[in-house]
């Protein structure tokens, strides 16, 4: 501390450091390329009309009369809903055993995670395809095997969806709730056995609460990153399915409307944002991203 | 604790965890064996044996400006990453300055805010600025996703750093920049190396906003695939996905080895 200029004011650190001056770069580059962006949309969506108006909300309420926008605002968040469960049925059980099994074994097992959670969305979604269409390795073979007359729906529905989607973001589950478990004192729990307590009830009266913060951390960054999905659901999903992100996608590529393409961009950021604001009232926000330093 | 559990609950929990990692890695493993194929169908188990479909990529011209765009455009957001992200990690760990819970999270948010939002913003922005379809611009933009896993993992290799040594250095009479060069630099080396790595791994697997600010002259590799993936059922896709799947995992790996050459913490 000795070493830092700056001055101190009275009672705390300083208020100012030279080491500060090291973000300004990176700060002003994000400003830039990221933020003006961000601005841009936003501001298209009270700018950009089809047909001149006075009214300056004229795209909200465009995108608001329209049944079909609300239907996949909905589907959005049904879809997210679904694969959130889905990673925590299978990610809870899989972080305990982690947190549970020799550290060589955990080592395996994380790595399990993180070699997926590295590799391209788009090959995953690809396997994905090549594994469950008509054509696809499953009704092949269960054709060849005469076990199935036609090929059963699987790609284009919202299964094909869903198993694409949990698998991508299981990661993103199995790593809060790793981070939080291996922080729980193995005492407690045997403690509560030699007060005489079944295994199961000493792991769900002691163990499950003080794993909570990395079971509600992982679900919120499973379900606002499902928010945000658009490879996936459009090579998997029937026109059923589709998200937001593929209405913003086509209406800036294939309709050129900029306004209700960045007016849905404003609204699924808007939904994004109020996800993590009221989270954060639960959730310990660095419990869900520092969890993925380890990543 | 481990031996409190009766045999066959742990055996469950084992079982469920083997079907999980298959879950994970498997569906997208059986690419590779397909995309050595020497039908003209995709087809598992694959008919025949041959590389043909990689000669293909290879001499296919989209395929292999796709390819070498790829990689041109994943080394320089690489480089370009880790010296902001590096500054970023000194300036906000280090630093004291107002603001700085909100600099951190700025830094981090590309991470969260949907993507397609990014894009769409990015290619509005970068048409303006005459740099969306060009390598320069999807520089920038790649450059503004990776900046944060550069961050993360520098931030991670400094808050491990000895201050003492560096307090050291500097009552011996060393200026603040040659501490900097001799003692934290190389103490933080491993972070910023792999930081490097995840970056590039980010650039080479972007889709989504690569999609909005490539153009037809100048493609990477994963909007080629993007293309063709929704058109055409043929088995280059799959050597192609293998080739993106062999890139990531041998940068990956490299990359865990790096940070594990971090100072014991």
């Amino acid at each position: 501390m000795t070493t830092e200029s700056g001055r101190r004011p009275r009672g705390g650190g300083p208020i100012f450091n030279r080491w500060a001056l090291l973000a300004v770069p990176p700060i002003a580059f994000l400003l830039a390329f990221f933020v003006i962006p961000l601005i841009v949309v936003s501001l298209r969506s009270v700018t950009d009309f089809p047909k001149p108006t006075a009214d300056t909300l004229a795209n909200y309420a465009r995108f608001f009369a329209s049944a079909a926008n609300l239907r996949v605002l909905g589907n959005t968040f049904w879809i997210a809903a679904l694969s959130t469960v889905v990673c925590l049925a299978l990610g809870y059980p899989y972080a305990y055993l982690m947190s549970i099994v020799r550290p060589r074994l955990a080592g395996l097992l994380l790595i399990a995670v993180l070699l997926p959670f590295w590799s391209s969305l788009l090959v995953r979604t690809y396997a994905w395809q090549v594994i469950l269409r008509d054509t696809g390795i499953i009704n092949t073979f269960l054709l060849d095997a005469r076990v199935i007359e036609e090929p059963i729906p699987l790609i284009r529905t919202t299964l094909g969806v869903m198993l694409g989607m949990s698998q991508i973001l299981l990661p993103f589950m199995v790593l809060p709730i790793y981070a939080v478990m291996r922080r729980i004192d193995p005492e407690y729990t045997r403690a509560a056995a030699n007060l005489g307590a079944p295994p199961f009830a000493a792991f769900r009266r002691v163990f499950l609460p003080l794993s909570l913060p990395g079971v509600l951390a992982g679900c919120l960054l499973v379900f606002v990153l499902a928010l945000g999905f658009y490879i996936t659901p459009a090579l998997l999903g029937s026109p059923k399915d589709t998200m937001i992100s593929q209405f913003i996608a086509s209406a800036v590529q294939q309709r050129l409307d900029w306004g209700i393409g960045s007016t849905m961009a404003v609204i699924l950021m808007g939904v994004t944002l109020a996800v993590l604001l009221i989270a954060s009232r639960f959730v310990r926000l660095r419990d869900a991203f520092g969890s993925l330093e380890e990543a | 604790m481990a031996d409190s559990w009766r045999q066959p609950r742990r055996l469950l929990l084992l079982g469920l965890g083997g079907l999980t990692v298959f879950f994970l890695m498997v569906p997208t493993l059986v690419v590779v064996p397909m995309s050595f194929t020497a039908s003209n169908a995709l087809t598992f188990p694959p008919e025949g044996l041959s590389l043909r479909w990689y000669e293909k990529m290879l001499t296919d011209r989209q395929w292999s400006t796709g390819f070498v765009n790829s990689a041109q455009v994943a080394i320089v957001t690489a480089v370009a990453s880790t010296i902001l992200g590096t500054l970023a990690a000194l300036g906000t760990v280090r630093g004291r300055f107002p603001g700085r819970n909100a600099t951190q999270a700025l830094i981090l948010s590309p991470l969260i805010v949907p993507v397609i939002i990014i894009a769409i913003g990015m290619f509005s922005v970068f048409v303006r600025w005459k740099v969306a379809g060009s390598l320069p611009g999807l520089v920038l933009a790649h450059t503004a996703l990776a900046v944060p896993f550069v961050v993360v993992n520098v931030a991670a290799s400094l808050r491990t750093v000895d201050r003492n040594l560096e307090l050291a250095a500097q009552s011996l009479g060393a200026s603040p920049v040659r501490t900097f060069r001799r003692i934290t630099l190389p103490l933080i080396l491993p972070g910023v190396l792999a930081g490097g790595l995840f970056a590039f791994i980010t650039s080479w697997d972007e889709v989504v906003v690569s999609i909005f600010l490539t153009s037809a002259r100048f493609r990477t590799l994963p909007v080629e695939m993007w293309e063709q993936v929704r058109q055409v059922v043929d088995p280059t896709v799959a050597a192609v996905a293998t080739t993106l799947l062999v890139v990531t995992t041998t940068v990956l790996l490299l990359a865990f080895v790096v940070r594990r050459q971090a100072p014991a913490r």
